[in-house]
């Protein structure tokens, strides 16, 4: 079964980084990031299982921690960069000086 | 592992699999942040079927109950609600390049995999024999992970919170609106 987990996590990795290649977006783009996020954090427990410990879930909470300071800040960048130029469109914001 | 077990594993895994390709597929962010909860949901399945009750609790606290209503919100209030359907997605050429590079990076993974699990079954090599053998229906799940948070991994733990106090100070300055600029 745990080899059957890390084939999802892996799977579920693909399906975030295809995610964040076709779209432009910039929300969906932080929820793709963030699945990617979670299927790093399948194969630690995975892994962590394997190895008969649970070392790996420690790891996973830091992950999380990390992801949701990054979503936090993230998402105030994005609503700043929307104040500034009324999209979240990633190609229309190609700028780095207002 | 017996034949519920295997059936709830494979449950969960494709629900996982199932809304992750709807939450990429989805034009609106709300629809899409909606499916990304039920993959979360089922990922915190996957987690519990792991002997790892505790993550699969804060998965669902954290992730569905916390990143995922900030989502939301950011969408309400930008007024992003429908989804422009031919801005979003990219054109046919970047879509393409991106599915070929998610199905190379799937295979890469899944020949590394080969690696840790020849014939499908974990290799020896992985396996600690020293460490202690789980007991399945193992009720004290969460000590042996405060355990290592809370002795050797402590400095880490603390800089956590800096890391927190840091990003919610920042998001606060960056979203502030500027009074007199």
């Amino acid at each position: 079964m745990i080899v059957e987990t890390l084939v999802v996590a892996a799977a579920l990795f693909a399906v975030g980084l295809v995610g964040v290649l076709t779209r432009r977006n910039a929300l969906i783009l932080f929820m793709c990031v963030e699945l990617m996020l979670n299927a790093v954090n399948l194969t630690f427990v995975a892994m962590s299982r394997l190895h008969g410990g649970t070392l790996g879930q420690a790891f996973v909470v830091f992950v999380m921690t990390v992801a949701a300071a990054e979503s936090a800040v993230g998402l105030a960048i994005v609503i700043a960069v929307f104040r500034h130029f009324g999209t979240v469109d990633l190609d229309r914001i190609s700028l780095l000086r207002g | 592992m017996d034949a519920i077990g295997q059936f709830v594993f494979y449950f969960f895994a494709l629900v996982a699999l199932a809304s992750a390709l709807l939450f990429v597929t989805r034009k609106g962010p709300v629809a899409a942040a909606l499916w990304l909860v039920s993959t979360m949901f089922a990922i915190a399945g996957l987690y519990i079927l792991l002997d790892a009750q505790f993550v699969g609790a804060v998965q669902v606290l954290v992730y569905a109950g916390a990143i995922i209503v900030v989502f939301l919100f950011v969408v309400m209030l930008l007024n992003l609600g429908e989804g422009d359907a031919a801005a979003d997605v990219r054109r046919a050429v970047p879509r393409v390049v991106g599915g070929l590079v998610g199905v190379g990076i799937l295979a890469e993974v899944l020949v590394l995999l080969r690696g840790v699990a020849p014939n499908g079954r974990p290799s020896e090599l992985l396996l600690d024999p020293s460490a202690p053998a789980r007991a399945t229906g193992d009720v004290n799940v969460v000590a042996p992970v405060a355990r290592a948070l809370f002795t050797d991994y402590l400095v880490a733990f603390e800089v956590t919170s800096l890391l927190l106090l840091a990003s919610v100070v920042g998001a606060v300055v960056l979203a502030k609106r500027r009074s007199a600029a």
